[in-house]
């Protein structure tokens, strides 16, 4: 790893200092990082006048950046680290880059590439998705399979499951993705700044803070722009309150798929209480139009104060008490125990982030690791439970509201206070590079700009924790029986528009 | 059991009373906006060009509702001199022109297809489409269904097939890869049927405008009756929206 260079989240970086190399050492150099239990946060391809190139930056205690150019096509990575398989997949998709040897050689969102070189996957997109897709089948007297979407039974977003199963047990679940893609990487690229933070924070909808935060910090990096602590206080409040209301509303969830009604009924009321919560921060209910480029549009006033205060007094005994009803009843820990199963083992080997991640014993959070605003000064969360099965993914939950309810009422006692937003224009400095990081209420948030000799985004790259996660909801799927997948399902509750871009 | 009986007395009555009983947003909120159309023209050109969405006709001094996402950066700017947000949600409309507007939008319900209210007043079922949007707005339409909302009351239901529905209500701006089975679901349903465009991405592209692997206008493939504009539209907007539109 000592020819990757050693650099901070959310920290310019000039391009040239990043160590250029050839295609082996830098192949080399990821696989020795992973092979000491690094991981990915980045892997990706773009184009410098004319020429491809990749990049990655891995994460073990600190980050590390390299990059090389692309070859026409290269000996996968995968092969021999699973972790990389899905940035392959979108490196070859989104730039004509073929990862040779590839063992689940697959579309990710099903579009043409970029760089106008032959489909990897020899689609045309002339033809709907998914194309000739080569889903896994199982064969044999006794096995069917069950194919789901891409449209679905409730109001949920759209994608594509295939269950390959005999009887009610599934050997395999295939999740096919791609109808949600919209283009948010090109538009990044490619539209004025001031159209930026409307699209982050439209990235994944229940994600607006963690994807706001991140592309206010890369840019704020960039351009050599200083928070002050009063934002810094409301930004972090925010991100909290949208990890409440999301496990909240999912913890109700878990319960109404086990045919346990009034817990669900409960919990889908209080979480609006939270969403409130964020529309009297920032007059929007998912907190669109608060985070900005230098600080918040909405300072927190005392009367903002008194009444998140007010309420999280009233709510918090109520989610301790729906919680017990949920996590102590038999005959919900019958379903939930044991049930969708990721091990430690598989779990490091995908990379699993976030509570998933951390519900099957991996700690990473991106809070303490790396830590953004008000974090570094903030107790952590502690985790016990990591059986990586539904109730683990599902206490998880549970303490992590507890925690950020805690993380909230310490800030509300800090009596800083934010100056008022203004807006402003920015100018973004010439042939830099920028990685942030944010633990969004998913899990691991990235996003990286690279810019041009002119200051303008050469390429902007995006990831949602879903894009890690996805590959756990299959695995978790592996000898289950099928009637649990909406249990399995909920207990990840993945973003398909987040992954699809 | 005896934690069942003491949640419910905790948890209580919680269904609100509206529309009997009009429900108070916090003043942050940002509802319908109200434009000062004798504005100054250069705030009003300043507002214009800053508005991230393009929708602001320094000209005309309207407002394109179904393409605004409400970020409030005019109102700052222009230290609400131009625009002001209010707290009111009632913003369903039946023609997309309405939507180009100033703060004044013609009351829905005088506007609906009599017939609708004929045939769906009592019972409306609808399939919800999901395309490609941010998720932000089905989550505002499921929240329907929690217990203060309680749309069930109003013989409102979303439905698990095309088959059993009554129209579609669309969220997102329809990806080409959601195209197909667009017109696949809204063809699976019985006429007559209504078609819903729910928040800006299924009226304009929303965010995403301009997009090369978006529709980004629900309209250019499918005939829209009703427009509820937001990003997303808070469920109070969407229950209004239906409600007056239907009932
Ligand atoms: S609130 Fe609407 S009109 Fe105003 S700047 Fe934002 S998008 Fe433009
Ligand atoms: S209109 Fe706004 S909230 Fe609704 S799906 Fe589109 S981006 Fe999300």
């Amino acid at each position: 790893m000592d020819k990757l260079l050693q650099i901070g989240h959310n920290e310019k970086v000039n391009r040239a200092d990043i160590p250029h190399l050839p295609f082996d050492t830098f192949r080399r150099q990821l696989l020795e990082c992973a092979a000491q239990g690094g991981q990915v946060v980045q892997f990706f391809a773009y184009d410098d006048q004319g020429t491809i190139k990749l990049l990655a930056v891995m994460r073990t205690d600190k980050l590390y950046v390299g990059g090389c150019d692309a070859p026409d096509s290269f000996p996968s990575l995968t092969a021999e680290s699973e972790r990389f398989h899905m940035f392959e997949r979108e490196i070859g998709e989104q730039y004509g880059i073929k990862a040779e040897g590839h063992p689940w050689y697959k579309m990710v969102r099903y579009h043409a590439n970029c760089s106008g070189k032959k489909d990897v996957f020899g689609n045309d997109y002339r033809q709907d998705i998914p194309g000739n897709y080569p889903y896994f089948t199982v064969e044999g007297e006794t096995v069917h399979e069950v194919a789901v979407g891409p449209v679905h039974a409730g109001i949920i977003e759209p994608g594509h499951f295939r269950f390959q199963c005999c009887g009610e047990r599934v050997f395999h679940l295939e999740i096919q993705l791609g109808y949600q893609h919209r283009g948010v990487e090109k538009l990044l690229q490619s539209v004025p700044m001031k159209r930026l933070p409307i699209i982050a924070e439209t990235i994944a909808g229940d994600t607006t803070i963690g994807h706001g935060l991140c592309q206010a910090q890369a840019i704020e990096a960039l351009a050599g722009i200083q928070v002050d602590e009063g934002a810094k206080i409301v930004r972090t409040i925010a991100l909290e309150l949208e990890r409440i209301a999301n496990h909240i509303g999912d913890m109700g969830a878990l319960s109404l798929d086990v045919a346990f009604n009034p817990p669900a009924a409960y919990f889908g009321r209080i979480r609006g209480d939270y969403l409130n919560l964020s529309q009297v921060l920032g007059g929007n209910r998912f907190g669109r139009g608060l985070v900005r480029v230098g600080g918040v549009t909405h300072v927190m006033g005392e009367e903002q104060k008194k009444l998140l205060h007010d309420k999280l007094d009233e709510l918090t005994p109520e989610v301790e008490h729906v919680s017990k009803l949920i996590f102590f009843a038999s005959s919900v820990n019958g379903r939930f125990d044991h049930t969708g199963t990721v091990t430690t083992e598989n779990a490091e080997k995908i990379g699993l982030v976030g509570y998933a991640g951390r519900a099957s014993g991996l700690p990473y959070d991106a809070r303490i690791s790396f830590p953004t605003e008000c974090y570094k000064d903030l107790p952590a969360n502690s985790n016990g439970i990591t059986n990586g099965d539904v109730r683990s993914r599902g206490r998880v939950r549970f303490h992590e509201v507890i925690h950020a309810t805690r993380l909230i009422y310490i800030l509300l006692d800090t009596i800083i206070e934010a100056t008022p937003y203004t807006p402003q224009e920015v100018q973004l400095p010439p042939d830099s590079f920028v990685v942030s990081i944010n633990e969004a209420w998913r899990g691991e948030v990235s996003h990286c700009i690279l810019t041009d000799e002119k200051g303008t985004i050469l390429r902007y790259k995006v990831k949602d924790p879903s894009f890690h996660n996805w590959t756990g909801l299959a695995l978790a799927l592996r000898d289950e029986e099928i009637s649990d997948f909406p249990l399995c399902n909920k207990s990840f509750n993945l973003s398909y528009c987040g992954f699809d871009l | 059991m005896l934690q069942v009986i003491k949640n419910r007395l905790e948890q209580g009555y919680r269904t609100s009373k509206y529309p009997k009983e009009p429900i108070n947003l916090y003043k942050r909120f940002r509802g319908l906006p109200r434009v000062n159309t004798q504005c100054d023209a250069a705030v009003v050109k300043r507002c214009a060009d800053a508005c991230p969405q393009d929708c602001i006709d320094a000209k005309s001094r309207r407002i394109d509702l179904g393409r605004c996402v409400f970020c409030g950066l005019c109102e700052t700017l222009s230290e609400g001199k131009f625009v002001t947000f209010t707290q009111n949600c009632e913003m369903g409309t039946a023609s997309r022109d309405d939507l180009f507007s100033t703060g004044d939008l013609p009351a829905l319900a005088e506007h609906s297809k009599k017939h609708f209210k004929k045939l769906f007043g009592r019972s409306l079922q609808l399939r919800q489409i999901s395309a490609a949007g941010c998720n932000a707005c089905e989550a505002d339409t499921n929240v329907l269904n929690t217990p203060f909302w309680d749309l069930a009351r109003f013989g409102i239901l979303f439905v698990a097939s095309p088959r059993h529905a009554d129209g579609i209500h669309v969220t997102g701006p329809i990806s080409k890869n959601m195209l197909a089975a667009t017109i696949t679901t809204y063809e699976a349903i019985p006429s007559p049927k209504v078609v819903i465009a729910c928040g800006a991405c299924a009226i304009s592209g929303g965010p995403f405008y301009g997009s090369e692997d978006i529709v980004g206008d629900l309209n250019s493939i499918i005939p829209v009756d009703l427009y509820i504009p937001g990003c997303p539209p808070h469920p109070l907007a969407i229950l209004h929206a239906l409600i007056n539109y239907f009932k």
